[in-house]
């Protein structure tokens, strides 16, 4: 445990090293944020959907985990880069402790990003609709930010090349966030599209936030915390296997 | 005398090329060891294997009666290592990047504090303890990666070229830490250089290598008196020729190339 422990409070630490990383990674979901909410909200709502911002928020706190989470795979590129990365590989420890530890890492900072975000939220004119279940919304950002960290381990452990890492996640994460349900309703949508957002992770994640802080479910909690749970548990071994496989 | 280090037929392929052909060799505890050779004789391709993060096409590796394949993480307690490259985190500071080390080597939680405070000193960076890693200079980096290696008493210490490019002062320096260590710990070193006056003075024993095998061993005066030289540089040269070798892209850039992208195995 004390393992685990030491990786995630390294990765912690390096966070709150960088502040250009924290104001960095929040420019995209706040353009969002303003940008869709304020453009799109008048529209939303003459079509009598109720205020955009209440269904857009979750959305983009969702989002703003996934792409930190995503890109968290980049440490270990850069790990690669400086060095560490053989610190780490040659150390008695099971591949699967060091994966946890970093995964934990990388989803505790995506989950800081994700808390920013819901207070620009809030700043925004977004309001909980049931405070008793706002540990429930904390739940399902971690569970987001869990799963998608694990997908960059997996990446960073199989990428080598610095410059195709950004260019594959981009063409990962804009989809997967399109995809969710974060931006629109599921509601009338062509049948391909449909099945695009069943099988999307995020869709799942963004449904047990947007639950969490609006009282709207579509699959519900229970179903909501066991795909995302079950999916990161896979990950994770997927993870460590690719990682054990890493050479410097 | 017990064999800290046991090597038998080692072979390391890369598709058709040989990195490593057939090598055998033993190191005794407690003595300096000498691994040269020129680039891309494998010397790396060695420490690697020894090391546990490369794989051995065939033959057997013994570290301390542990073999790196078939128990790498009991392998791994029973040495340290100060790689060819960097290897510190610089975000970190000097002692945040020894307490990593000692956590994943699992220096308990009491002993913790003591060890880094002996091994900053023994380097002499305790007083610079809270700087960042990426502020260092490169002969301060290395002596905390040597400092670092020691945290977890390893019984042998691997050092890839540990004074490549440091000043003749910070040679020295090192290499005094390092022949403490031998004396005061009985630890087993083994270690790559090409600056040869230092394996000359430094190690117990050497060994050559060349084209991915073992071409002379022994202590440097017997490597003179075989090839009949006065230095062990003009030894070195003897046995391994003047050509300057076109090292056919590193062991590294084949492996990159050959797990480019998503296509590792």
């Amino acid at each position: 445990m004390s393992i685990v422990y030491i990786l995630w409070l390294r990765q912690i630490k390096r966070y709150v090293r960088s502040r250009a990383r924290i104001i960095g990674s929040l420019a995209q979901p706040l353009l969002f944020l303003f940008g869709m909410g304020f453009g799109f909200g008048p529209t939303y709502e003459k079509a009598g959907n109720g205020s955009y911002i209440q269904f857009l928020a979750p959305g983009i706190i969702a989002m703003a985990v996934l792409f930190s989470a995503m890109f968290s795979g980049i440490e270990i590129l850069w790990d690669r880069q400086f060095g560490f990365l053989k610190e780490t590989l040659v150390a008695p420890v099971p591949r699967i402790q060091i994966v946890f530890g970093r995964t934990l890492g990388g989803a505790s900072v995506a989950m800081i990003q994700g808390m920013i975000v819901f207070l620009f939220c809030l700043l925004a004119g977004f309001r909980i609709e049931n405070l008793s279940h706002l540990p429930l919304a904390v739940l399902f950002i971690f569970l987001i930010a869990m799963l998608f960290t694990a997908i960059g381990t997996v990446i960073g452990s199989l990428v080598e090349d610095m410059q195709a890492f950004p260019l594959i996640m981009n063409f990962l994460v804009m989809p997967l966030f399109f995809f969710s349900g974060a931006l629109f309703p599921d509601k009338g949508l062509s049948n391909v599209l449909h099945m695009a957002m069943r099988l999307n992770p995020l869709t799942y994640g963004v449904d047990g936030l947007r639950g969490g802080l609006t009282d709207h479910f579509i699959f519900g909690p229970s179903i909501d915390v066991s795909f995302l749970g079950v999916v990161t548990v896979i990950l994770l071994f997927v993870g460590s296997y690719f990682f054990s496989k890493i050479q410097v | 005398m017990s064999h800290m280090i046991q090597v038998n037929s080692l072979v390391k392929k890369f598709d058709n090329f040989h990195a490593v052909n057939l090598i055998s060799f033993d190191v005794e505890a407690g003595k300096i060891f000498g691994f040269l050779g020129p680039n891309g004789a494998g010397k790396t391709t060695t420490i690697k294997m020894l090391t546990t993060t490369l794989l051995p096409t065939s033959g057997s590796i013994l570290l301390d009666g542990s073999d790196p394949v078939k128990s790498p993480l009991q392998t791994r307690r029973s040495f340290g290592i100060v790689f060819q490259d960097p290897s510190l985190d610089g975000e970190l500071t000097a002692y945040e990047n020894m307490e990593l080390h000692a956590v994943l080597y699992g220096v308990s939680r009491n002993q913790r504090k003591g060890r880094i405070e002996e091994f900053l000193k023994f380097v002499e960076l305790w007083d610079r303890r809270a700087s960042f890693a990426k502020t260092f200079s490169g002969g301060m980096k290395r002596r905390l990666e040597i400092a670092r290696a020691l945290l977890h008493s390893p019984r042998i210490l691997f050092l890839d070229e540990p004074t490549l490019g440091l000043d003749p002062q910070t040679r020295n320096h090192i290499w005094n830490y390092i022949q403490s260590l031998v004396r005061e710990r009985k630890m087993t070193v083994f270690f790559t250089t090409h600056y040869m006056d230092e394996a000359d003075r430094v190690a117990d024993e050497i060994a050559v290598i060349d084209h991915g095998k073992i071409a002379a061993r022994g202590t440097p005066a017997s490597l003179k008196e075989q090839t009949k030289t006065a230095s062990l540089e003009e030894a070195f040269i003897a046995l391994t020729g003047r050509a300057i070798r076109e090292e056919e892209s590193s062991t590294k850039d084949r492996m990159r190339m050959m797990g480019k992208m998503w296509g590792r195995s």
